[in-house]
């Protein structure tokens, strides 16, 4: 599978989803993405992801990646998208506002989605709504703020030890 | 477990265990909250972060090659793959090509590194398993890969041999005659640690049966590489999404056959793992036979600054699927750089398949999982 | 003992103002040869499992202290003496100083009915090895103690897991030293050995004298391995689960104790398996008694203890070539396997003597052609 065959592949599921969903499918991410994103309205995710691992044309199984991104003016979580049987990829983006980070977990729709949504939560501090086990995974529970966002301060010390 | 056991008939108390962070055989400071009754592991909860260095906060304040030698420090059983993984994920970003001769040195130091990495999940794996013979067996071969690399690039655990756009120095003289001579060596000896322990009857006892996870699961839950594949999924990168000069060699994706039990419990991971030594054995061989003459780094400037643009790159490592999530914003610096690393996406299942096994088998499935801490905590 | 006491009183008829003096001087010197033999045992056991670990891994092994390494265990031994004892403060002070005494104790009484040779034993029980099983039995209270005082769930899980393991396979031990009992006709160790001798070689032993000794032979090597905890049975250690079990709070000498013991079960384990199945310090095709005493210990004394070290280099070769059971295999393979075939072998050699009149194949063989 080459990768153009990828682009191709992002433009129809766009497609498709634009005439499913409507306006809650924002845009597409084309060039200079690699692979290209669909970016969606933060509301309609979870309904999205269920239909992107359901529809038959679709069949997208397996969640790669979800990686939280500080774009400074607003806040994101992209998921990388792959299909095990139909061997196609897509990126499925969707931007929160900064203040307050919120989006419904897909840990229904792909379990893998857990430990990565804890991820973010960790490091962003994007709050996944209905997520079974939504805590602190890398740093301690009791860290302050969320040291990826581009606006982290660091902090001085923590309990009493220098950082 | 509740179901088996019957609570009226004697009431038992259940007992928190803590295992780790220091455990000798939790692969490193992995640190996995048991509740048991009695020997019988009613839930074991994985806590993990012990190595946090926010290695992808680091990446954002490199420039995309100084970041290189943190690479290493990810997976460090397998610190080529990774290098090699993160200088593909720039070069797609930045759209830089590589030398033929450079990316079949990738691909030679990245199957050897396979093979130890390979080595010391197998090794340590039976000694896990209270077997402690196999492990020195195992490191006495690896030791030989070692030596190869110091020879090429002057480390022998973290390599940071790879640059953006080729590796740091060509192959000294005489090298690929020396990798020759290791594979000689070393293929036979695959055999001996199948007849050493693999089909031993208490080895495939401990092993059979345990944890199964279904080819389902492995995919919803992410699973990927040896794991996934112990599952009976075909899914290897180098097939599936070729990359780099792999689509040139012809060997095979090594799946579990339930061979021993139920398919994809312990042993069908541990196989495949053995299994796929003799593959890489055999992309060597080929790749040693078709290496081409010529440059082994294109003209990168130390310093460069991609456009703007976002991409995701995955390699399949010795673990699974590593991948890199780079954004660039034009500027010379990584504006965000996501680690998806296969141990950490496999913790997530470890909690769901350790239900209702014995103490002894969350060890023989934290080792079949082949976990490294440094790539979960990142 | 109550023979030589009156033998030294004849010869120094000073004595005999105070006999139970020299008799408690005797015992006394025993007890500290056998001590001093089970010490040197435990540091020697350990140099030739490491020296022999070594060589299975391709390693070269201890090769520093003393001409190749000879002298590692007494380094070892002042080591541990040196280290520092530490208690851990949660832990129950009296029973955590206890049960390293309990487990040497029970380890080194079973010494006293080893059949060292043709008359070198410390006292020949004429219930040795029932006795043997006793004391042997008090090594799993210890190691229960071990765990439970140490207050570390890792430790009181290695200590229930030993005094289970320790328990069932005390059954199958037993009944697989049986058929030893009921050829000879006696419990004494060296009745058991009498009773091989004989102009057969070695076709007087145990071991060949019918099916059922012979697969007893192997039976009690597998139970006892387990008893032992030694790998593949030694889950109640298992380092890599267990983090080393109940000794796991254990530091300096009190861990050496630990050790020593282990080793000194070792030995116990192969010595028994001589005297029952292999003939003890029976020397093949030779009556020992037609020498002169001291020859004829000496001899069998280093009869003995060949057969015994081979066993215990098998034992040791064992523990570096096999991984660890799971504990309830090992508890399966116990009640459902090793119970039930050792009952069997005990049924069919109690037939056997029974309808055979004691007769093993060997003698009948030997009796066809005269």
């Amino acid at each position: 599978m080459s990768l153009k065959d990828i682009h191709l592949d992002a433009k129809a599921i766009f497609q498709s989803l634009k005439t499913r969903f409507g306006d809650a499918v924002v845009e597409l991410q084309e060039t200079g993405f690699n692979p290209a994103f669909v970016v969606v309205s933060p509301s309609a995710i979870l309904a999205v992801s269920r239909f992107l691992r359901d529809d038959s044309s679709m069949k997208f199984d397996s969640l790669m990646c979800l990686s939280g991104v500080d774009y400074k003016d607003n806040m994101a979580v992209a998921y990388h998208l792959h299909s095990m049987s139909l061997k196609h990829i897509v990126g499925v983006k969707t931007f929160l506002p900064k203040d307050d980070p919120r989006l419904d977990s897909v840990d229904s729709v792909w379990p893998a989605a857990n430990f990565m949504e804890r991820e973010a939560y960790d490091m962003f501090g994007i709050n996944f709504v209905g997520s079974i086990d939504l805590r602190r995974i890398l740093l301690p529970e009791d860290w302050p703020g969320h040291p990826m966002r581009k606006d982290y301060v660091y902090p001085e010390s923590y309990h009493g030890v220098k950082v | 477990m509740s179901a088996t056991i019957d609570q009226t008939a004697l009431p038992t108390q259940e007992m928190t265990l803590n295992m780790g962070p220091q455990h000798p055989s939790t692969h490193g400071v992995l640190r996995v909250i048991l509740r048991t009754d009695g020997e019988v592991v009613v839930n074991a909860r994985p806590d993990v972060g012990y190595l946090h260095r926010g290695l992808q906060k680091i990446a954002e304040r490199n420039p995309y090659g100084s970041f290189m030698p943190f690479t290493d420090r990810l997976d460090y059983l397998a610190s080529m793959n990774c290098n090699a993984a993160y200088a593909w994920a720039v070069e797609k970003l930045a759209g830089i090509e590589v030398p033929e001769r450079a990316e079949f040195i990738r691909v030679i130091v990245c199957e050897l590194n396979r093979i130890s990495s390979h080595l010391i999940s197998f090794g340590s794996f039976t000694a896990d398993m209270g077997a402690f013979t196999p492990f020195l067996y195992a490191i006495r071969e690896r030791e030989r890969v070692n030596d190869l690399f110091e020879e090429i690039c002057g480390n022998r655990l973290t390599y940071n041999y790879c640059r953006i756009g080729g590796v740091s120095a060509d192959l000294t003289d005489g090298w690929l005659g020396k990798v020759k001579e290791f594979l000689d060596y070393f293929e036979p000896k695959i055999d001996e640690y199948n007849n050493l322990i693999t089909y031993n009857k208490i080895f495939v006892g401990r092993l059979a049966n345990v944890a199964v996870v279904s080819p389902e699961d492995c995919v919803a839950y992410g699973l990927t590489g040896p794991n996934l594949r112990g599952s009976g999924v075909a899914f290897d990168l180098r097939k599936d999404e070729p990359y780099s000069v792999y689509p040139k060699f012809d060997f095979n994706v090594c799946v579990g056959r339930g061979e021993k039990g139920q398919l994809g419990d312990c042993f069908d991971r541990y196989i495949v793992r053995i299994d796929e030594m003799r593959e890489s054995v055999k992309i060597l061989r080929q790749a040693i036979a078709m290496i081409p003459d010529g440059p082994v780094i294109a003209k990168v400037p130390r310093v460069f600054k991609p456009a703007a643009g976002e991409c995701y790159f995955r390699a399949e490592n010795p673990r699974g699927e590593t991948g890199f999530y780079l954004i660039s914003d034009g500027s010379a610096n990584p504006y965000r750089c996501q680690i998806r690393t296969p141990s950490y996406v496999t913790m997530n299942i470890f909690e769901k398949v350790t239900e209702g096994l014995m103490i002894a088998d969350i060890v023989a499935v934290i080792g079949s999982f082949d976990i490294i801490l440094p790539e979960i905590d990142r | 003992m109550e023979q030589l006491t009156a033998l030294i009183i004849q010869k120094v008829p000073a004595l005999a103002v105070a006999p139970w003096a020299v008799t408690l001087l005797l015992i006394g010197i025993v007890a500290f040869i056998i001590l001093q033999f089970a010490m040197v045992f435990a540091g020697f056991g350990t140099y030739l499992e490491r020296k022999i670990a070594a060589d299975i891994q391709g390693r070269i092994g201890p090769n520093r202290v003393g001409p190749i390494g000879l002298l590692q265990f007494l380094a070892d031994g002042i080591k541990l003496i040196l280290k520092e004892d530490i208690i851990p403060t949660a832990a129950d002070n009296h029973l955590f100083r206890m049960a390293p005494y309990l487990i040497f104790t029970g380890s080194f009484a079973a010494f006293v009915v080893v059949p060292f040779g043709f008359s070198l034993i410390a006292a020949d029980l004429n219930i040795g090895i029932y006795y043997v099983m006793a004391v042997t039995s008090l090594v799993s209270i210890g190691v229960l103690l071990a765990g439970w005082a140490s207050n570390n769930k890792w430790s009181m899980l290695g200590g229930m897991r030993a005094a289970a393991q320790i328990v069932s396979y005390e059954i199958p031990v037993g009944m697989a030293l049986i058929p030893a009992v009921l050829i000879a006709g006696s419990l004494s160790t060296q009745d058991i050995i009498r009773s091989q001798g004989g102009l057969l070689g070695i076709f007087g032993w145990n071991l060949f004298h019918n099916p059922f000794s012979f697969f007893s032979f192997f039976l009690y090597m597998v139970a006892a391995l387990a008893e032992t905890n030694r790998t593949p049975f030694d889950i109640p250690e298992a380092e890599s689960e267990l983090v080393s079990g109940y000794n796991t709070e254990y530091s300096g000498i009190r861990f050496g104790f630990f050790f020593m013991a282990e080793y000194a079960d070792v030995f116990v384990v192969s010595a028994l398996a001589t005297a029952c199945f292999l003939g003890g310090w029976q020397i093949p095709f030779f009556n020992a008694a037609s020498l002169p005493p001291v020859w004829a210990n000496l001899l069998s004394l280093g009869v003995f203890m060949a057969k015994a070290l081979a066993l215990v280099c098998v034992i040791i070769w064992i523990r570096w070539t096999l991984p660890r059971l799971r504990v309830d295999q090992l508890m399966r393979m116990s009640w459902k396997y090793m119970v039930p075939l050792t009952f069997f072998n005990f049924l069919g050699v109690s037939l056997w003597v029974l309808v055979f009149k004691g007769k093993g194949i060997p003698q009948m063989i030997a009796s066809i052609f005269g």
